[in-house]
């Protein structure tokens, strides 16, 4: 080996190192945040600010289902003992009667400030005779007794008006004195994790935490009854450990296959273990360095990353092909110049992905382009040095000679005017399926199957919680002010729920009042000489024994002197979960939301109308709706990425022209590249396909990767020219089965993203080779 | 993507309606078995009794209350419809309805209304249950809720009825239910602390 051969070893092992040791402390992450774009509009921050970092993205809903209805509420008060004791969850709520108490004996000793009825009137004669009156009747129907032990303290009904408020049909039932779903088939727990959303590994672990606690709970149930019971669980944790599990295993299994097929294509064509074995060296080395970038430049690589890794394969094997089969003379006069301007117009067009609001996008981006780069260096400055005792690759000239004649013999039947017409025929397709071409769903990009998808569905509606589609928004620049904003938004609201525009809406200021309104409340309470005299008179004609009402008067003068309720008291209650989760720190401040609940299925447009209404007349408060600014997120950000892939396209033609130096020759070089976009779109659209936006990326890589063949074509039609036009065209053909096998097999990932890829690249780089071979100049393929 | 948040947690309190009385009582264990059970007027009288498919009486109650200096009294109809649809029309003193439909109680007084899944109140299911199953003959849920006292013969019958659960026998000492064949009389119903309901009930109201 040469010393500049030697000094290129030590700097790649030293690469290889460096990049290993970058790989091994990187975090991998894989929630939904890397399908999350950066927002434009302050609603869409708020989202989105939500989906990544809220409260929602801490919670987990598990189900106890099989076994008998007694062993599941016994597992859900073993599992929610267990799971309290860990620090590792925030809250654990299964509704029994410990967790119930707390938050009743919270509401009853602050019902005078946080019920609306509290009002001066409620606390005048007529108004303590009319309210005791209604509480005298209840106690005479069977929820009566449930009443009577509160009748002395709460007269008035207080704390009934609070969970009145709630709403019917709020909460899950409750079944052997834990939550269960309505048909009582499963016990309900809902837990929420300490750790952030973002942070999988710690959300693994919560979920390995209770699965574990789980099986714990079912080791101490007597052994026959050990059998039945399971555990379900659902939630943007467990959605975020499952996609990345399900990527993970999709990424080993699809690049195991991957290696496979191509290691066979390889030693078939090279018939040369050492040969298959250096091929090997720039792909890895990229994928190494593409990693490692990746972990330098965003801080935590996206699991998708990984598995659009498998695409580098793709074109990094390429080049090593190109040396091993062409390179019967100088590699580096003869070869490397085209290898070095695919590489460049491959990294024009990865580049137009690192500007991307969609994270995943901008790592793919950055990814591609440092695996790239090590690739076609390594094959350029190491690869040649170790190649040099592999003298034994099978000389393809033979077989190039065939594809030659038979390129010769296609394009002397008029294939150019084939191929118009061809591109006449795909632009007919795409503009006639013009209104139904890209699908506008967000959905479109879930990783999570199905069936997990609908279990979650199926919990919801178990824990009376089905999904949120509007919110109204209340904005303040501290936390106080945006009370008093949801106070206001709530007086809004409230009319209706009454009119039953809307089933019922929840607010932090029901467990929260801002403290202008808790002040207001405590003003209305009357001293206790008054109310004394007053109980007095509004007890004549009401059978109730004097006396009896004492723990009233104490307790109504103890809530005028107490001090206002702040968050520090909802501690220790489930309350408390459910202000936080409704009471949001956002970059301008404070914001109160007020999920609205549909009475049943969506809102009529009316109804919204009506709503929107409500909601805007409020200094301007903004309504979300939650699947519509997904959607024109996705839609935002779908045609933002087609303004890049153009971008790039540009970028591409441009530097062409910079390096050929020839309208002619840079028009040969992309018309292929063209049209085998417009004929994958069109076979996809025929296929039934909505295009999302991993067609659209899958379409740049079709050039980038396309554009190599082109410049090889056009090499080869370029006088004077030194290489091997046979070897050149059956490279092409090694080089690009390779790709087909590697995207190919993306195709049929259970991933939607890898899939698209797959299904938009495998094609499209097959009909780029084809067509790049049709269209170059005949003299290219005549002169061999 | 679905999009959602915070639902759960919110929504579950009303499930607090639940802790308003005593804590929640431990799963109701299976029925036992009486010893007195099988007596041949028993088994006669809820033949009788299921096989009263409607009716619609009228009724008075009084419910006599320690803090009460005296009884609430209140007037109307009871309608009934085999077997699980029961409704308390109250006229007097003031209106309110009260409807038990599979198993699902909606209270109505004034503007508000109350609706309790009986299932998530198992202290509340005897006493709906010591009417309604008497009502349809069902010796069944009578038995898996009480421990069943019959006396008297077909003529002139009363009904012992004592909780089985622990949580509810803490609240309601026993209930007693007499009648003539398959007419109901009274309910009366013991609570622990000595207050007490009587319900009579009186001519059946024509249609």
């Amino acid at each position: 080996m040469s010393s500049a051969g030697r000094a290129g070893t030590v700097v790649w092992a030293l690469a290889v190192l460096l990049a290993a040791a970058i790989v091994a402390r990187a975090t991998y992450v894989a929630d939904l945040s890397a399908f999350l774009p950066r927002a434009p509009t302050a609603a869409q921050r708020l989202l989105v600010e939500q989906l990544r970092a809220g409260p929602a993205v801490h919670l987990i809903m598990l189900a106890i289902e099989g076994g008998e209805p007694e062993t599941r509420a016994q597992l859900s008060l073993q599992l929610a003992a267990r799971l309290r004791a860990d620090p590792a969850f925030a809250a654990v709520n299964n509704g029994d009667a410990a967790q119930l108490q707390r938050d009743r004996e919270f509401l009853l000793a602050h019902r005078y400030l946080l019920a609306d009825d509290v009002t001066p009137q409620r606390f005048t004669v007529d108004g303590l005779h009319a309210a005791i009156g209604d509480s005298l009747d209840a106690l005479a129907a069977p929820e009566g007794l449930l009443l009577k032990p509160l009748f002395p303290r709460d007269p008035t009904g207080e704390l009934l008006a609070i969970l009145d408020s709630l709403g019917p049909g709020a909460a899950p039932h409750t079944d052997g004195g834990v939550w269960s779903s309505p048909s009582g088939a499963r016990a309900l727990l809902l837990v929420q994790t300490r750790a952030a959303g973002s942070d999988t590994d710690a959300q693994q672990a919560a979920c390995e935490a209770i699965r574990r606690a789980f099986a714990a709970a079912v080791t101490a149930l007597p052994a026959a009854q050990r059998a039945a019971p399971r555990l379900l669980m659902s939630g943007p944790p467990v959605f975020a450990v499952e996609s990345r599990a399900i990527v993970k295993q999709e990424v080993l299994r699809l690049s195991a296959v991957s290696a496979v097929l191509i290691t066979v294509l390889l030693l078939a064509v090279y018939r040369s273990l050492p040969a298959l074995v250096l091929t090997l060296v720039p792909v890895l080395s990229g994928a190494l360095a593409g990693v490692a970038a990746v972990a330098l430049g965003f801080g935590a690589v996206h699991g998708i990353t990984l598995g659009f890794g498998v695409t580098l394969i793709g074109e990094a094997v390429d080049y090593s092909i190109y040396l091993f089969i062409q390179s019967g003379g100088d590699f580096r006069r003869t070869v490397w110049p085209t290898i070095r301007l695919g590489v460049l117009t491959s990294i024009c067009g990865f580049a137009a992905l690192l500007p991307s609001a969609f994270p995943g996008l901008a790592q793919l981006g950055l990814y591609s382009i440092a695996g790239l780069v090590a690739a076609a260096l390594v094959t350029r400055f190491v690869l040649p040095h170790w190649a040099q005792g592999v003298r034994s690759v099978r000389d393809l000239s033979a077989a190039g000679e065939k594809l030659v004649r038979a390129l010769a013999g296609l394009q002397r039947r008029r294939a150019a005017a084939a191929l118009a017409l061809l591109a006449l025929a795909a632009a007919a397709v795409l503009y006639l399926q013009r209104g139904a071409l890209f699908s506008r769903e967000l959905a479109a990009l879930n990783p999570i199957p199905l069936a997990a998808q609908r279990l979650d569905d199926e919990l919801r509606a178990d824990a009376g919680a089905p999904d949120v589609r509007y919110i109204a928004i209340a904005s303040g620049t501290d936390r106080e002010a945006a009370l008093a904003a949801a106070q206001r938004l709530s007086g809004r609201l409230s009319p209706l729920v009454d009119a039953g525009v809307i089933g019922s809406f929840q607010s932090p200021t029901r467990y929260l009042p801002p403290r202008a309104v808790q002040l207001a409340r405590q003003a209305s309470l009357p001293t206790e000489g008054e109310l004394r005299a007053r109980l007095a008179a509004a007890l004549a004609g009401l059978p109730v024994k004097p006396g009896v009402l004492e723990p009233f008067v104490a307790d109504v003068a103890a809530a005028r002197r107490g001090a206002t309720l702040t968050e520090a008291d909802l501690a220790g209650t489930s309350l408390a979960a459910a202000t936080d989760a409704l009471l949001v720190h956002t970059s301008a401040g404070w914001s109160a939301l007020l999920p609205v609940a549909v009475s049943d299925g969506d809102l009529a447009p009316g109804a919204l109308a009506r709503l929107r209404a409500a909601v805007a007349a409020q200094d301007g408060a903004p309504l979300l709706d939650l699947k519509a600014e997904a959607d024109a997120l996705y839609g935002g950000y779908l045609a933002a990425a087609g303004r890049l892939a153009l971008l790039g396209l540009a970028a591409i033609v441009v530097l062409l022209a910079v390096a050929l130096r020839s309208a002619a020759r840079v028009a040969r070089v992309v018309a292929p590249l063209v049209l085998a976009v417009l004929t994958v779109a069109a076979l996809l659209v025929v296929t039934h396909h909505r295009l999302t936006i991993l067609h659209v990326v899958g379409m740049l890589l079709i050039v980038a990767v396309g554009s190599n063949y082109a410049l090889f074509f056009d090499r080869s039609s370029a006088r004077p020219y030194e290489g091997s036009v046979p070897r050149t065209l059956a490279s092409l053909g090694v080089a690009n089965a390779a790709t087909v096998i590697a995207f190919g097999v993306l195709a049929f990932s259970r991933v939607p993203v890898l899939a698209d890829l797959g299904s938009t690249v495998a094609p499209g780089t097959l009909l780029a080779l084809w067509f790049s071979g049709l269209l170059a100049r005949p003299a290219a393929a005549g002169r061999a | 993507m679905n999009v959602r948040r915070h639902g759960p947690i919110a929504g579950a309190l009303a499930a607090l309606w639940l802790a308003l009385g005593a804590a929640a009582g431990p799963p109701v264990p299976a029925a036992t078995v009486q010893a007195d059970a099988p007596h041949d007027d028993f088994t006669a009288l809820l033949g009788l009794l299921a096989a009263r498919r409607h009716g619609r009486v009228s009724f008075t109650e009084v419910h006599e209350m320690a803090m009460l200096e005296r009884p609430l009294r209140s007037a109307g109809e009871l309608l009934y419809e085999a077997p699980d649809h029961l409704e308390k029309r109250t006229l007097e003193p003031r209106r309110e309805s009260l409807i038990l439909e599979h198993g699902v109680l909606t209270a109505q007084r004034g503007r508000r209304t109350h609706v309790l899944s009986l299932r998530d109140y198992p202290q509340v299911v005897p006493f709906v249950e010591s009417i309604r199953a008497t009502l349809a003959g069902d010796r069944a849920a009578l038995e898996h809720y009480f421990h069943v006292q019959f006396s008297g013969d077909l003529g002139h019958w009363t009904l012992e009825l004592v909780p089985v659960d622990a949580t509810v026998a803490h609240t309601v000492r026993d209930i007693r239910i007499s009648g003539a064949r398959e007419v109901i009389h009274s309910v009366e119903i013991r609570q622990s602390d000595g207050d007490r309901s009587l319900l009579t009930i009186g001519a059946e109201v024509p249609p």
